[in-house]
């Protein structure tokens, strides 16, 4: 279990606000939960029960929510996250070594199909199932930039280039 | 030079973006200012000729010269060479319009693809936008149906169920007060809902714009290329069928649509297209975008409208329909982006016209999307009955990797691959089904002769044991065993006390009623439909499985 500690106040007051702002929506819960998680860069353990009590929904729900849909993160995420489509289309045009590629290169293991943070929390690997840009693949996102006809090489100079703005 | 702004067009489309067009547009203005030439960049769609892009283009009066793939490097060499007057260079390819590519395809739909800055209105309308809102205005309710009807347009999701149909049915649907969905609690906020729509009788229009099939792209060329063309289909949905309100349910993994059709939203409600008093109508329409997160099984309509609702996307039992129950349990047009964006040119020029093009029982043009190993992967817009050998030849130009082509999967994971044996078939939604395979929304994934499709077909089990909603049991569990069942095929043999052995043959029968399984006792496509690229890929690939003579027995 996460430590009360890490309840920031901007947390509490930043999910605060998206309530106010979205609470009264029709079918509300991905929309706060998508603002909640662009603003903070995931959507924290601790800010469920206020999601669920604005929403009059048990905090089971709302779990239930956030950890079924693959785009919503419950934990910190690395500094920069890389996204690597493994579908069909990336996949003729070699995405399986890329991504291999990847987990090596960023020390991200993403075992079935999951995301994963290398050790010093530089990075979140995250295979993705289709980006839409399939008559350019393989495609990667690094940090909501799109990348198509990614090779291992072109690949290891885009992360060479977060690491030298670093 | 001349002191006349030239005007250059520099794609927006994401594809274009992904391979540096913002860093082409930003080199061009840099260039042009340093050089003191006036340019009147215009950032446009896509043409969807991707292998070209960035695709730049330049008005001349000889109409649109085309030069690409162009990097931001190349940039100053080009205008050295004379790219605003239109002149030779390697990377030249004449006028846009008369690249084959282009020239052979039947682009009604996609007529206005790359030509136009997306969100300019004035470009629009002057090319047919907006002129099929106008005539739907002018009709009765049952006159709009009756001309989607007429024109044959079946549903571009994959489903290809007749749209007019659905439409009808959402149209004498009664809406009801609103009450929770068959399933699960009670929906989020509705007593603000009330308080948004107006009442408690609401019918909907919903756009699946969740287009997670690998392979396929024409939801995001549309939504990023030309946003009005949706919001108008979905304008005279909903003046068909009696809907105030609607949603664009787009995924989390297209930013770029997400943004484009939110600013499309406000600029057609700003110019009296959307909202309140629809062209001076009296009418009203309320569009919103939604954006999902991540789950493929979303694009199945009841899960969507799970989601939508604000809670897991699991699918529901049918019945009923959603055009009887639908969003928050009220009737509910649910149609792809396809769909809708097909329907004002039918309104404009009348069902005859759209219907004119096709064969069979598919009528009118489908945007057909090449991709995956191909040489010139693109959007080809062409009437139904086109060959898949032409579509990978004359207009795919073979693989990119120059091998041999081995396979190629239509209509997305959940389609069957088709072998050499069957290109020649008409693409055609009854010609394919007679082969076990689909067309659904229209991708073409190509793979050359290095895939594996033993390793295909598991991914297809693996796919389908990570997206399954979990709600029915041959999905959920039948994906896992079939993921099991694939590799214990492809082991080498086990030693024994009589020697190496496997017992292929019989794991091969296992994997077989395993789908049978799938596909009689799934809820929906996702479980349903795993075993159409499965059992393909075994049965005319059975080699890749170690499987020395053709495996006919079944499927």
């Amino acid at each position: 279990m996460p430590a009360p500690a890490t309840f920031a106040p901007d947390t509490q007051a930043t999910t605060r606000a998206v309530l106010a702002r979205r609470a009264d929506q029709p079918g509300a819960l991905l929309p706060i939960l998508h603002e909640v998680q662009d603003a903070l860069g995931h959507v924290p353990r601790e800010v469920v029960p206020l999601i669920a009590e604005a929403l009059n929904l048990s905090r089971a729900e709302v779990h239930g929510v956030v950890t079924y849909y693959h785009h919503f993160r419950s934990e910190v995420p690395g500094r920069h996250i890389v996204q690597v489509c493994r579908a069909e289309a990336c996949q003729a045009m070699g995405a399986e070594a890329l991504f291999e590629h990847a987990e090596q290169r960023l020390g991200c293991h993403a075992h079935g199909g999951h995301r994963s943070t290398s050790a010093d929390g530089t990075f979140t690997l995250n295979p993705v199932f289709c980006l839409g840009l399939c008559a350019s693949s393989p495609a990667v996102v690094i940090d909501d930039r799109l990348h198509a006809r990614v090779t291992p090489e072109r690949f290891d100079q885009l992360v060479g280039k977060l690491e030298a703005a670093a | 030079m001349s002191t006349a702004a030239i005007t250059v067009y520099v794609p927006r489309d994401s594809a274009a973006l992904a391979v540096g067009a913002n860093e082409v547009a930003d080199t061009l203005q840099a260039e042009c200012a340093r050089r003191g030439i006036a340019l009147n960049l215009v950032r446009n769609g896509s043409r969807g000729l991707f292998w070209l892009e960035t695709l730049v283009e330049v008005a001349t009066p000889a109409g649109r010269i085309a030069y690409g793939p162009v990097l931001a490097e190349d940039v100053a060499a080009l205008l050295d060479a004379g790219l605003l007057n239109g002149a030779p260079h390697a990377l030249c390819h004449g006028p846009t319009e008369q690249i084959p590519y282009l020239a052979k395809q039947e682009r009604l739909t996609f007529a206005r693809m790359g030509v136009t800055d997306p969100l300019s209105l004035t470009d629009y309308q002057a090319l047919e936008g907006f002129a099929g809102l106008r005539a739907a205005i002018a009709l009765a309710p049952e006159a709009i149906v009756q001309q989607v009807l007429d024109s044959g347009l079946r549903g571009r999701g994959g489903a290809a169920f007749p749209t007019g149909i659905k439409w009808k049915t959402v149209a004498a649907a009664q809406a009801g007060p609103r009450r929770a969905a068959p399933s699960g609690p009670a929906p989020l906020g509705g007593v603000g809902a009330e308080g948004a729509s107006g009442g408690e009788f609401q019918k909907y229009v919903v756009c699946n714009a969740d287009e997670g099939d690998s392979g396929t792209y024409s939801d995001r060329m549309t939504m990023e290329g030309d946003p009005f063309m949706l919001i108008e289909g979905m304008t005279i949905a909903a003046l068909a069928v009696g809907a105030t309100r609607g949603y664009v349910y787009i995924r989390s993994e297209y930013p770029d649509a997400v943004a484009t059709m939110n600013e499309a939203i406000v600029r057609a409600n700003a110019a009296g297209l959307l909202g309140a008093d629809i062209l001076g109508s009296g009418r009203s329409f309320h569009l919103e975008v939604r954006k999902a997160a991540g789950a493929y099984v979303c694009g199945e309509e009841t899960a969507m409208l799970e989601s939508l609702e604000g809670k897991r996307g699991i699918v529901r039992a049918k019945p009923p329909l959603p055009a009887i129950e639908g969003l928050f349990g009220q009737p509910t047009v649910i149609n792809n982006v396809i769909s809708f964006a097909s329907v004002p040119l039918i309104l404009a020029r009348g069902a005859a016209f759209y219907r004119d093009y096709g064969v069979g029982r598919s009528r009118g043009t489908l945007p057909i999307q090449l991709a995956g190993n191909i040489k010139h992967g693109g959007l080809v817009e062409k009437a139904f009955g086109v060959s898949l050998r032409e579509l990978l030849y004359d207009f795919g130009g073979g693989s990119a990797s120059g091998r041999p082509i081995k396979a190629v999967q239509v209509g997305g994971p959940l389609g069957a691959y088709v072998p050499e044996s069957q290109w020649d078939l008409p693409l055609d939604y009854e010609a394919y089904a007679a082969v076990g395979a689909v067309v659904g929304h229209g991708g073409i994934v190509v793979h050359d002769d290095t895939a594996d499709m033993a390793k295909l077909a598991r991914y297809a089990m693996e796919f389908c044991a990570i997206e399954s909603c979990g709600k029915c049991t041959p999905c959920r569990i039948g994906s896992t065993r079939g993921v099991e069942v694939i590799d214990r095929i492809v082991a080498p043999p086990q030693p024994s006390k009589r020697g190496p052995q496997h017992n292929r043959p019989q794991q091969v029968q296992l994997l077989r009623d395993l789908c049978d399984t799938m596909l009689n006792g799934s809820l929906c496509a996702m479980g349903g439909m795993t075993p159409y690229p499965v059992l393909s890929a075994l049965n005319h690939y059975p080699q890749d499985f170690g499987l020395a003579t053709p495996d006919r027995e079944a499927a």
